[in-house]
């Protein structure tokens, strides 16, 4: 027993040892800012002047002057919500769509799937300034063409009408993403056994009986790991909305929000308050959607 | 045939030796300038001029466009009370902001910001120390179609009222005849800085005051100023695209001179660009002042803008430093911003000067514009004015976008400005 107990003692020392490392990164990376977020938010901090920073509580969370009672804030959150929620089920229909087409065998596949990769490969700053000229009410391209057609009577203000912006912002980001949504479930696919096709084959099973009973279930976790990367990617939002639409409170979105705050106005107290509560929202958002879709990150699945 | 590696490599030698040939007390300065039309060649070119003089170097560092990128990055470097940077080009509204990141410039200048709009001066003094010296400074004017006008026998509005008239009827007018593209008026309605400017004129020209007056008051919930926001908001659609609504002022330009549009709205450095050749609106350009409400307080009111030179006090060549922003700031060198630039000089005497008159055949009209520009409320709210302008330019946005009506955003308006003040300014 103590020779066992000496020898599992030393596995856990040396396991400590190899884990350092990461440990410390992780402290480095990611709980050194965390903690120095969550102090400043506790503080009337100023960029103007940062070493006059005195503790106010949380007071830059709730009362009078705190973020939980800024109208903006709630405004933005709203907007962030339906971005996030349109925006992933979306590009997780418009994704799948393409992995199941990229999936079948056809001549020229592999040159298909590199270029299904395009709008994903361009930074996101450079294509929301391509779509911004497009869209633009004067002399944008897609009004042009509207137009053209017969479809609409007068060019659409795509990326200045504050009720047209939510969507124009969407449908920008479905054409970037689907092609990292189709990216994962095309993995998920591939690595689908092929005897329950031959069984379903030999049984006589429609198609689409087929997807829905055995694809979709067997590819649902790769399918939830896609929602939640995308989920928290589009939780934080910034760069397409901050390029692309006014920048107006009417649409801004939480990280467009607390880059005001932060940088904007250099409230790093309020802004920090404000940005922890992004990041509780982003955590609770994912816990739940890991319960409600049952998701195992990181177990065996079976 | 050298290669380009013996070539870089020779430069190199060359360099040194012009180095080492200096005076021993040679320092290398930075300096962060715009980079706006001919802002950042102007900056280049005079700064080696002053370099090869006094035996410096001289650093120049291309800042971003947009004001508010530049003064987020500007608060960055200061915040962090960095050395990098010696020299910041800021702008009209930032003395209050940055002001204390700043050296005092009076025992350099010796008197000469004596020759500046007394105006500019006023604003980049905080607290009795000189902050910043003038470079160019800057007002909202009107622009016009010369031909337009003249084509439908139209003055030169002087009311809002004219303006929207006038606007509409040519408007309607050139449609029926084929030009389909055509808008009365485009000025800069994005939610940013350049928004604010606009209010201010809107609400100052119908006697609504200037937000926050000089005593700290909140003075903006009234019915003039809710007035000014319900006429703008009436013109997006009617007179203005609806795209206004994210328009700068280069996209307004962009609009105003590929010819489709009658009025536009916009700051003096517009003029020399829509004039310059290959502009289709080249010669039928005119400027005047912004048109007026009516009432008894109501007045042409331009918004005052404008560049100034500051040195940072985390340098470590203030004196050297100070030098440069004095050379800058020179009746000579804010000469050559205007007469190879276009850039309207901060010393008045200097619209009678005979070479600045022929380069700018207009400046003489701008002249009792900017003597009577009106500042934006940034002294009073010193560091809270972003927030400030922020608060404003979200609730016009509000009701160009239709979302409110002016008398309901100026009273969220209200709330929002005394939650910032938080007791006091």
């Amino acid at each position: 027993m103590p020779a066992e107990r000496t020898l599992a003692d030393a596995r856990a020392r040396t396991a400590w040892v190899f884990l350092a490392p990461c440990l410390a990164t992780m402290a480095l990376v990611a709980a050194w800012p965390l903690t120095r977020t969550l102090w400043f938010s506790l503080t009337d901090a100023d960029m103007k002047d940062l070493s006059a920073a005195k503790l106010i509580g949380l007071g830059n969370y709730v009362g009078g002057y705190g973020v939980l009672s800024d109208p903006d804030w709630w405004r933005a959150v709203r907007f962030t919500l339906v971005f996030a929620v349109c925006s992933v089920v979306l590009e997780t229909i418009a994704g799948m769509i393409v992995a199941l087409v990229l999936n079948v065998r056809f001549p020229g596949r592999g040159l298909v799937r590199a270029a299904v990769l395009i709008p994903w490969a361009i930074p996101t700053v450079v294509s929301a300034k391509m779509w911004g000229w497009m869209l633009n009410d004067q002399f944008g391209l897609v009004d042009h063409v509207l137009q053209r057609l017969h479809l609409t009577a007068e060019p659409i203000a795509w990326t200045a009408d504050p009720h047209f912006a939510l969507f124009t912002v969407i449908l920008v980001d479905v054409w970037k993403t689907t092609p990292f949504m189709a990216l994962l479930i095309l993995a998920g696919l591939q690595a689908l056994p092929t005897d329950c096709y031959e069984a379903a084959r030999v049984d006589g099973i429609g198609p689409i009986t087929v997807f829905f009973r055995v694809t979709l279930p067997l590819i649902r976790q790769a399918l939830m790991v896609a929602v939640i990367f995308r989920g928290l990617d589009a939780l934080r939002v910034f760069d397409l909305v901050y390029v692309l639409t006014s920048n107006s409170n009417q649409t801004q979105t939480m990280s467009v929000y607390v880059r005001d705050q932060l940088v904007g106005t250099g409230s790093i107290g309020y802004g920090s308050a404000a940005s922890t509560v992004l990041f509780l929202l982003v955590g609770l958002c994912t816990i739940a959607t890991i319960r409600l879709g049952r998701v195992h990150l990181g177990e065996h699945v079976q | 045939m050298a290669s380009p590696m013996s070539l870089l490599a020779a430069l190199g030698l060359a360099a040194t030796a012009l180095l080492a040939a200096a005076p021993a007390r040679a320092e290398t300065l930075s300096i962060a300038c715009g980079s706006i039309g001919k802002e950042l060649q102007l900056c280049q070119s005079l700064t080696a001029d002053w370099g090869h003089r006094t035996g410096n170097t001289v650093n120049v560092v291309a800042m971003p466009p947009s004001d508010s990128d530049r003064l987020a990055l500007y608060q960055q470097i200061l915040g962090a009370g960095s050395a990098t940077i010696d020299l910041f080009e800021i702008d009209t509204i930032w003395p209050g902001l940055l002001g204390s990141n700043f050296i005092d410039l009076k025992p350099y200048a010796h008197g000469a910001e004596a020759d500046d709009f007394p105006s500019t001066i006023a604003n980049d003094t905080q607290g009795g120390r000189l902050v910043a010296l003038p470079l160019f400074v800057d007002a909202g004017l009107l622009y016009y179609r010369r031909d337009l006008l003249e084509k439908y026998h139209a003055p030169v509005p002087q009311s809002w009222d004219d303006l929207t008239a006038t606007a509409k009827r040519i408007e309607a007018a050139e449609r029926a005849a084929g030009h389909a593209g055509l808008w009365g008026y485009v000025f800069q309605a994005k939610a940013y800085e350049g928004l604010t400017c606009n209010v201010v004129e809107w609400v100052a020209s119908r006697g609504g005051g200037a937000v926050i007056d000089p005593h700290g008051a909140i003075t903006v919930d009234n019915p003039a100023a809710a007035t000014a926001l319900d006429d703008a908001a009436s013109w997006i659609r009617t007179i203005a695209p609806e795209g206004v609504l994210n328009y700068t002022e280069e996209e307004s330009r962009g609009v105003f001179q590929s010819g489709n549009a009658v009025f536009m709205r916009n700051w003096p450095y517009a003029l020399a660009l829509a004039n310059s050749p290959g502009s289709p609106v080249r010669g039928q350009v005119g400027v005047a002042p912004l048109p007026q409400g009516t009432g008894a307080d109501a007045r042409h009111a331009a918004t005052l803008g404008g560049w100034q030179i500051a040195v940072s006090k985390y340098s470590h060549h203030q004196q050297i430093a100070a030098d440069l922003a004095v050379f800058l700031a020179s009746r000579a060198a804010v000469k050559r911003w205007a007469v190879e630039g276009g850039y309207t000089p901060p010393i008045p005497a200097l619209y009678d000067d005979p070479d600045v008159k022929r380069a700018n055949p207009n400046f003489a009209l701008l002249l009792p514009i900017f003597r009577d520009a009106v500042p934006r409320p940034s002294a009073i709210a010193g560091t809270r004015y972003d927030a400030v302008s922020s608060a404003l330019w979200n609730a016009a946005y509000r009701v160009l976008t239709g979302d409110a009506h002016g008398a309901e955003a100026l009273a969220g308006l209200d709330r929002q400005l005394h939650r910032i003040e938080r007791g006091g300014w």
